[in-house]
């Protein structure tokens, strides 16, 4: 009933692990399979090891969750034998997310990273934690966009996702430039840009001080902009953003999702979120008579 | 999850770089638990829990970078921002003969330990704790005080207690255990898998505290995970029994930096 097609491949569900939570080894991202999901996406990988932010990275209160982890990872070179381990532990789809500064660098990471065995590449040029080494995030322009998904579409062996920001206020446009320029699909969103502050120390509580929001405040943000980008492109969309139970995946496949990316929930519900999301959509599938997704995706559009 | 600020109550000089800091505030915490420790514009890490009464908790601090070393600059009144408890924690269970194999720092946890598991019924300790040299010796003044406690100190260059190895003894004990004991150790990482190594040779129960990278301290940053299982210690850990410990493929072996990339021991 849950199985799910995208981009010719079959997912035993449609909810797979957002990136950034609990991807930095092939072992966690398969113990996710083994806790419900249908596939898994891995935390961004660049051309060289990063180490991330200081801590505090993350935080959360039972509205939202707040981090930025600064883009840690190992470097494509050893995210290649995570890959492999992933591989050798379980069968589910595997999404490598990728990052770069600049869009050849871009270019490099996806051809180094096509030599392992991945599913997919999603290309994400929406975080909204590293603006003082990178930039504005290339997800706000059209241009930039165009320029990464080429290059990225000419090195890659696999199909790509580009992965959009809910900071940029026409993402729809964004979706259009990303499917024009030989996207196979887009994730939409990443995190939307936040601050907290701790008033006895009167501080950020964040380490880099602004951090990217994700849990349930960012539910009805990612609807809107999964709703918008849905009735712009004809490319399937991975609906990502605050998914914490079945109710808000089924949600996200009426506003045209034909995945549902699920992370932060892992703090809400521990990492036995994902079998409890997909037993939530099966329960009201039966109760509403829903035989496939299929017949529900897209849903909410009236025309 | 947000920070909650803590005010320090008390500070107690352990040796030249360690100090025990004291903060008043009920924790609610379980031997083998730890926290994550901010000072606003420095930094935040995991530090285990040396001790709660109810009203404080202790956190034994050897001073070693930025955050420790704005800690130690910290007074009675100053403050800081505490997260958790977190994690699991060793068992606490009467009539049981534990012994206790701590090395370094990891004498803090297992005094806490120590503390609540001298109060039950039929509970007797052997307490093995090692260090480099006698100055680094930890908690010995604190652990004579516990009843049906026996201290059996090792240094490497025998300046204090027996010369030698935490695991020298602990085989003698286990040679020589009558009813089956408990062994929690608590140390560095090649120390603890000499420990378990002892444990699966003399079929005795373990509990062993494995230490790892943490940025979030609750499941979700993803740092921890350990292979093969892909378990985070800072969830199903950093206290594990034996049979877990023996599923962790990388225990003594490799853990890994902020950055993901592995590091051998």
């Amino acid at each position: 009933m849950l199985h799910t097609t995208f981009l010719n491949k079959t997912f035993s569900n449609p909810i797979v692990l957002a990136s950034g939570i609990l991807g930095v080894t092939g072992a966690s991202l398969a113990h996710m399979v083994e806790n419900g999901c249908g596939g898994v996406t891995t935390k961004s990988i660049s051309l060289e090891p990063r180490p991330g932010h200081k801590n505090p990275t993350m935080m959360g209160t039972d509205d939202y969750f707040l981090n930025a982890v600064g883009l840690s990872n190992p470097g494509v070179a050893n995210a290649l034998p995570e890959i492999a381990k992933f591989h050798s532990l379980s069968t589910a789809p595997i999404i490598a997310s990728i990052f770069a500064g600049t869009a050849d660098e871009f270019g490099e990471v996806a051809e180094h990273i096509c030599a392992s065995p991945i599913d997919f590449i999603e290309v994400n040029i929406s975080c909204p934690n590293v603006g003082k080494e990178f930039g504005t995030p290339f997800a706000y322009s059209t241009t930039a966009i165009e320029a990464i998904t080429k290059i990225v579409k000419s090195k890659s062996t696999v199909p790509i996702i580009i992965k959009l920001s809910p900071n940029a206020w026409n993402i729809a446009e964004m979706a259009k430039a990303a499917e024009a320029a030989g996207a196979d699909a887009i994730t939409a969103v990443n995190t939307i840009s936040g601050l907290m502050i701790d008033i006895e120390s009167r501080r950020p509580i964040l380490a880099n001080k602004q951090g990217g929001v994700s849990g349930p405040a960012l539910l009805p943000i990612a609807l809107k902009c999964v709703y918008d980008i849905y009735a712009s492109v004809k490319i399937p969309i991975i609906g990502t953003g605050g998914v914490t139970t079945g109710r808000d995946a089924i949600a996200m496949i009426m506003a045209g999702a034909t995945l549902v990316g699920v992370g932060s929930a892992a703090y809400y519900r521990e990492k036995t979120c994902f079998a409890k999301i997909v037993a939530e959509m099966a329960e009201f599938m039966q109760t509403e008579n829903i035989k496939s997704l299929a017949e529900i995706r897209g849903a909410a559009h009236t025309n | 999850m947000l920070p909650k600020t803590v005010k320090i109550s008390k500070i107690i000089d352990e040796n030249p770089s360690v100090k025990t800091f004291y903060f008043s505030h009920n924790l609610k915490s379980k031997p083998g638990q730890f926290v994550m420790l901010w000072l606003p514009d420095i930094d935040q890490k995991p530090f285990s829990i040396s001790s709660d009464d109810g009203e404080n908790f202790g956190l034994t601090v050897f001073k070693r970078g930025p955050l420790t070393e704005k800690l130690f600059t910290l007074k009675v009144g100053d403050r800081a921002g505490s997260t958790g408890p977190f994690g699991t924690c060793y068992s606490i269970l009467p009539n049981r003969h534990y012994i206790m194999v701590a090395g370094g720092y990891g004498a803090a946890p297992l005094s806490f330990l120590s503390t609540k598991i001298c109060e039950l019924p039929g509970v007797t300790i052997d307490f093995i704790v090692g260090a480099r040299s006698k100055d680094l010796l930890l908690f010995e003044d604190r652990l004579k005080l516990i009843p049906h406690l026996k201290i059996h100190a090792t240094t490497d260059d025998g300046s204090a207690g027996r010369k030698g190895r935490v695991t020298d003894v602990l085989e003698e004990l286990l040679k020589n255990a009558t009813s089956k004991p408990l062994v929690v150790t608590c140390g560095p990482e090649l120390m603890e898998k000499a420990v378990l190594d002892l444990c699966n040779k003399y079929d005795s129960d373990c509990e062993l505290s494995i230490e790892r990278q943490m940025k979030c301290g609750f499941g979700i940053c993803g740092q921890c995970a350990v292979d093969d299982l892909g378990l985070c210690m800072c969830i199903d850990g950093p206290v594990v029994n034996r049979a877990l410990a023996n599923r962790i493929f990388e225990l003594g072996k490799y853990h890994r930096d902020k950055a993901g990339n592995k590091i051998n021991y």
